[in-house]
């Protein structure tokens, strides 16, 4: 190995990468743009979507109920809602946004109540639109409200105390840090998108230094110098490895920024309604970016093993799309609720790396996984690079017709 | 000096199975002396230059450059030779002057005598116009001559082109001949591969006619003339081709 002849062959092809566009935005721009766009502005314009939901009257409609006036004069008196007269052709109303929502009082509704039977109200509402059921809940809510004070009359009538039918409170507590909470929800996110795009960042520069050089005619200009296969490979992978490393540093930052933006502006509160601490410490960054450290290594150099098969940019780039799915699939599995590192999984590449990450944000740091982890991905990373090496070796895949 | 000695070289078809391209080739060409290797498309000049630069690895057999075999000390082969085809592309995002520092710095030169080599020769060729202009902007003559720079840069004993004049317009074409020629003169032991009959009419000492792989005839103009009672080299080449084409076809 010839480090002056690998060190000639980086430089020269980071010169050519930072003046060509494509990977410049692959590599640079997705990672440090994708999750302010994607955190903040998604959080954001929900935020703003809701709140324009909540604000809004909900128009409702009431179905029957002329026998029963207690109920539709309490009803009438809800100043949340707007009762509009009743039509016919209420379903449709309500699929057509005119009205959100409508609620169905049984006849003889007032009767059943004196006579102790229990009659069921219906509530109709759109499934999936957020007005809707903001009208739906204000209807429940108002059902409820009814509900329970004819209990309590009940209850005064016989002389008892309305603790019966509550004889004692429950109420749940979080104990975990409020970092630990932050990461349970939504550290697997980070991990999962790190590592996105830790491969994203190295495809480009993966395929244009292998089939775009087969197709633009230079690789039988660089085999035809002295260089060694070997030493030409390594410096085309540390360019790569390069390219991959910056997509994750500039990824893992991006989130950093979004995530105190976000917790500085409380948009993402627990289920305790305790805004979450969203910031990625410098400890958590250093540890992320440690353990994506060899998984760079391995997409860099699967990623050129496999587009050195192709001989056009394009055929190299239908070659590495089914290995996005791979990577997004044990990656988007380590989101899923449940999901705990074990020393199985610690195994499986990518699954691996993406579970520590969420552990590693929320505050946990098992040593002895992480090292497991750090290791095995580093046996897997020299594995895949020994493979891109074999491949620059062989005729057959860099001349093939 | 180039010593080809019994190349062969088998490809593995899925279709057709096993295909020889280079079979049984020898020769030598000296310093100071242009070898022209003439053929039609498919007859394996490609395969015989790339084996001598050693882009291929040859099957069996061996080749001897400036000392040095072609199987054992490849690296040490490719720093004495240049070469040069029009499938060796300039890389698009580096500068005319950038390319050819690349490959002199592949290829060991220290600083200050890269820097004396590339003036040197971007004088020479009348490329200091546009050093500083990227390959992607070049015309085809300033990348012929680009390419040009890139395999001088070393200082190569031995010169390998294969058919570097194919497409290329007559002046730009013209640029190449001349430059053959130049190294000729400058004592390079010169290979070139063609089948454009008048370039090697102009420029071979000897020649080599190949076809499927076979090297069927060798020899100096005049001596293939003699041989064959035939001035017009076109003629010589069909009559040396047509058996063996009409033999394998049967």
């Amino acid at each position: 190995m010839n480090l002056s002849a690998i060190s000639v062959v980086y430089r020269k092809e980071l010169t050519e990468w930072l003046r060509d566009r494509r990977t410049l935005i692959s590599t640079v721009l997705v990672p440090l743009l994708a999750f302010p766009l994607l955190m903040v502005g998604i959080t954001a314009l929900a935020t703003v979507m809701i709140g324009n939901a909540e604000k809004e009257i909900p128009k409702v409609m009431i179905l029957g109920g002329e026998d029963s006036p207690q109920l539709l004069d309490r009803l009438h008196k809800l100043d949340k809602l707007v009762i509009v007269p009743y039509a016919d052709n209420w379903k449709d109303q309500i699929s057509n946004k005119e009205i959100r929502a409508a609620i169905e009082i049984p006849k003889g509704f007032q009767v059943a109540l004196t006579e102790g039977t229990a009659p069921t109200v219906d509530i109709y509402y759109y499934e999936g639109e957020i007005k809707s059921s903001f009208g739906a809940d204000h209807l429940q809510d108002a059902i409820k409200d009814y509900r329970e004070d004819i209990v309590k009359e009940r209850l005064a009538a016989n002389n008892l105390p309305a603790s019966v039918l509550s004889p004692f409170e429950i109420k749940r507590q979080n104990v975990a840090p409020l970092e630990k909470v932050g990461g349970a929800s939504i550290g697997g996110f980070i991990g999962y998108a790190a590592i996105l795009l830790c491969l994203t960042g190295a495809m480009y520069p993966a395929i244009d230094l292998t089939a775009g050089e087969k197709e633009r005619g230079t690789i039988e200009t660089i085999l035809s110098s002295p260089i060694s296969r070997v030493d030409l490979v390594l410096g085309k992978f540390l360019l790569v490895f390069s390219a991959s490393l910056v997509s994750a540093v500039l990824s893992v930052t991006s989130m950093g920024t979004s995530f105190a933006l976000l917790g500085h502006s409380h948009l993402m509160t627990s289920s305790g309604g305790q805004s979450l601490n969203l910031s990625l410490g410098p400890l958590s960054v250093a540890a992320v970016f440690f353990m994506a450290f060899p998984l760079a290594v391995l997409f860099s150099a699967v990623l050129m093993t496999i587009a050195l098969f192709a001989k056009t940019y394009k055929e190299a780039q239908s070659y590495l799309t089914p290995l996005t799915f791979l990577v997004v699939i044990p990656a988007i599995a380590s989101i899923m609720p449940g999901v705990e590192l074990t020393p199985k999984l610690a195994l499986i590449p990518v699954l691996n790396t993406s579970l520590v990450c969420k552990e590693i944000i929320s505050g946990t740091y098992h040593w002895n996984s992480i090292l497991l982890i750090f290791t095995s991905t580093c046996v897997y990373a020299a594995a895949a690079i020994f493979l891109a090496v074999k491949m620059f070796q062989r005729e057959d895949v860099l001349f093939r017709s | 000096m180039i010593e080809a000695r019994r190349l062969i070289k088998l490809f593995h078809d899925k279709k057709r199975g096993q295909i020889r391209a280079v079979d049984n080739v020898t020769f030598t060409c000296k310093p100071g002396q242009i070898y022209g290797l003439l053929g039609a498309n498919g007859a394996g000049k490609t395969t015989t230059l790339r084996m001598l630069a050693t882009i291929l690895e040859p099957t069996d057999g061996t080749a001897i450059i400036c000392g040095h075999d072609v199987i054992d000390e490849p690296e040490r082969v490719r720093a004495s030779v240049g070469f040069l085809s029009t499938a060796t592309a300039l890389y698009p995002r580096l500068t005319s002057q950038e390319m050819v520092e690349y490959f002199g710095r592949l290829n060991g030169l220290d600083e200050p005598t890269l820097k004396k080599r590339l003036d040197e020769i971007f004088s020479r060729l009348d490329m200091n116009s546009f050093r500083d202009r990227r390959c992607d902007k070049l015309s085809t003559g300033m990348k012929q001559k680009t390419s040009i720079a890139r395999t001088l840069i070393h200082d190569p004993q031995v010169m390998i082109f294969d058919e570097p004049t194919i497409g290329l317009d007559i002046m730009t074409a013209r640029t190449i001949i001349e430059f053959i020629r130049e190294c000729r003169q400058r004592g390079k032991t010169v290979i070139f591969s063609t089948h454009v009959m008048s370039e090697v009419e102009k420029l071979c000492d000897v020649i080599g006619i190949i076809q499927s792989g076979k090297l069927l005839a060798e020899g100096s103009l005049p001596e293939l003339r003699d041989r064959h009672h035939e001035r017009d080299l076109e003629e010589i080449f069909v009559q040396v081709v047509t058996p063996y084409q009409n033999s394998s076809e049967a």
